[in-house]
């Protein structure tokens, strides 16, 4: 079942005189309960991609769909809303809010969709830390905690309002291999006990590996 | 809202000793205002009392009567008149006295009859104006008993108040006795039971006080009254009250304001330097809190980045900023004001104003005006950086 399509998706940079085209008419389906990594060069484009099917910035022209909304003509309050219920994210450096504890920031987006913290929402936060491994660290403040740990906790932000999507710009790119590899197991766990999509920008084979599905962007288009 | 303002709170309690300085800033601003308050209100309480509110805030005097013309001429006619020194009456006053009292806004009613003369002692003569009160009712406009130096104020038949001055003048002390001339040419033999002193010159060289009745006798006038002096709760209210009087009786009444225009302006000129001073502070507060929202949205821009790629809507950004301005605003409002009553607490009342002290009326500080200007600015302050901040691209954000 398809979750999202991107048709003929072009995203240029700058005016005239400076302008860089960085997606080039891409093309892209992804199917519900999919593990895909996205690959490729610095610059292809990948991080464009990522950012305008996290609906943070609008393409130049071309058609986004997911869940059969057409977001290229939604409002910046409608994405908004959009991203909150269906996306979630995981970035390079974890992006946590470090006057908050771990599960303060997990528990952000569904603060935010309700107005308030809930206690459902701390006792789904705390599973969910729980589930990362992280049970002892549920109130420490999130700028005590290890990096590896920090990204477990961002994980689990991206998960907690149940998103059919969550986008992954190079996760483990700034966690040693045994972190890096403990974040690999825990999404591909979620992935198949949860049937969340996940797509993977990485540079490292090895944990593109652990995908189902490999794309690879090159000279912003989809190649192969 | 509710969580918006528990992000506020975070933010500001994450970094407390900056937070402890920006409230300290707001504080001082507030105290600044509220001092100012109390200083210029004081102040002009401190020149009303010693002026207007010595005086009599509306007075009821008989007009002059019209020379009369003893024989008809035709043609144009040149009347000359030599000055008279004595009052004409109000003769049916008495009768509305009750009335006057009787009004809300009226404090004191105090029936006059009032003259020139002359005091004798041996070959010392003094010229002076001869004012009888009723007896009991001595302070009612002036306060006389305020300003006895010697003696008591009581007023009764053959007694009479003299300035310090006029004393000296004449080298009277208390109880002796002074011989007393009015214009009309009667003599009475007066004895000296209070000198006081006012502090004008004018006064305690040439005003004397008797009774009522004393007066009766001197102007030959065992009816009516000269005229009648009252004084109001609110002095401010003369004009109007004027008008009123005017209207129940029919007695030509003047309002105090009519010769002390030039005090109101002064007034009037001495609160609008206030008012410049409490803008000022003012303004500082509204500098201090813009610049220090905007500094945290400087700050806190990758994580403003970060509440919109997890949802957070530009109103809601705009609110968590907005929030935080208003507590900077209430806390610095609600110390500053703290601190001002504080501060304000060991200068004497307005009721013991004296010469040589600062007089600062603790009532006038404009407490709830100074919070609520304060948190009005603080918010109308925060309001422009958390727009900018709302703005913020959250993929540049983010990559910060």
């Amino acid at each position: 079942m398809t979750l999202l399509t991107v048709a003929n998706l072009v995203k240029t940079f700058g005016s005239e005189q400076t302008e860089t085209r960085v997606l080039r008419g891409l093309d892209l389906t992804l199917e519900k309960g999919q593990m895909a990594a996205l690959l490729g060069p610095s610059g292809s484009g990948k991080s464009t991609l990522l950012t305008i099917l996290g609906t943070l910035m609008q393409p130049t022209s071309g058609q986004h769909t997911m869940l059969g909304v057409d977001l290229t003509r939604a409002s910046d309050a409608d994405l908004t809303q959009f991203r909150n219920q269906h996306i979630g994210f995981v970035f390079q450096f974890h992006n946590l809010l470090p006057d908050f504890t771990a599960l303060e920031n997990v528990i952000f987006p569904t603060a935010i969709r309700d107005g308030r913290e809930t206690a459902k929402a701390r006792a789904c936060g705390a599973e969910l830390l729980i589930r990362m491994g992280l049970g002892e660290r549920v109130h420490f403040p999130a700028a005590n905690l290890s990096g590896g740990q920090k990204q477990r906790v961002a994980v689990a932000r991206a998960l907690m309002n149940a998103p059919e999507l969550v986008l992954a710009d190079e996760p483990t790119g700034n966690l040693d291999r045994a972190s890096a590899l403990q974040v690999m197991d825990l999404i591909g766990q979620i992935n198949r006990d949860e049937g969340t999509t996940f797509l993977i920008s990485t540079h490292d084979e090895k944990i593109a590996s652990t995908c189902k599905r490999q794309i690879v962007v090159a000279d912003g288009k989809v190649s192969g | 809202m509710l969580y918006a303002f528990k992000i506020a709170s975070r933010y500001l309690t994450a970094s407390k000793a900056q937070t402890a300085l920006l409230v300290l800033g707001v504080a001082v601003g507030v105290f600044i205002f509220i001092f100012m308050s109390a200083l210029i209100g004081g102040l002009a309480e401190f020149i009303m009392a010693r002026t207007a509110g010595d005086i009599s805030h509306v007075t009821l005097q008989a007009e002059p009567v019209d020379p009369v013309l003893l024989h008809s001429f035709t043609g144009t006619t040149l009347l000359v008149q030599e000055p008279s020194t004595q009052k004409d009456a109000l003769r049916d006053a008495t009768n509305f006295l009750s009335l006057i009292t009787d009004l809300p806004q009226v404090k004191a009613v105090s029936p006059q009859i009032a003259g020139s003369g002359v005091l004798r002692r041996g070959t010392k003569v003094a010229q002076v104006s001869i004012i009888g009160l009723e007896p009991g009712q001595e302070s009612a406009i002036l306060d006389l008993a305020g300003y006895m130096v010697g003696g008591d104020v009581q007023l009764r038949s053959g007694v009479v108040l003299l300035g310090k001055q006029l004393a000296e003048d004449l080298g009277l002390t208390l109880g002796q006795s002074v011989q007393v001339q009015s214009a009309n040419g009667i003599d009475a033999a007066l004895s000296v039971t209070g000198i006081y002193q006012i502090g004008a010159g004018g006064l305690d060289r040439r005003s004397i006080y008797v009774s009522l009745s004393t007066a009766r006798t001197l102007f030959a006038m065992p009816q009516g009254l000269t005229r009648i002096e009252v004084k109001l709760f609110d002095l401010y209210a003369a004009d109007a009250v004027t008008a009123h009087i005017t209207a129940l009786t029919g007695l030509p009444a003047k309002s105090w304001t009519e010769d002390g225009a030039q005090l109101l302006e002064a007034l009037s000129a001495q609160a609008q330097t206030g008012y410049f001073l409490k803008t000022f502070a003012m303004i500082t507060i509204i500098i201090g809190v813009a610049s220090s929202i905007l500094l945290s949205t400087y700050r806190r821009r990758p994580e403003i980045g970060i509440m919109r790629a997890m949802g957070a809507s530009r109103r809601f950004v705009v609110l968590v900023f907005v929030l935080q301005g208003a507590l900077i605003g209430l806390l610095g409002g609600l110390c500053g004001a703290a601190v001002g009553y504080l501060a304000l607490l060991p200068f004497p009342t307005r009721d013991a104003f004296r010469s040589g002290t600062l007089p600062i009326d603790i009532t006038q500080g404009s407490y709830g005006l100074a919070i609520a200007l304060t948190f009005i600015g603080a918010v109308a302050a925060s309001i422009l950086p958390a727009r900018a901040a709302a703005r913020v691209d959250p993929v540049t954000a983010i990559g910060q």
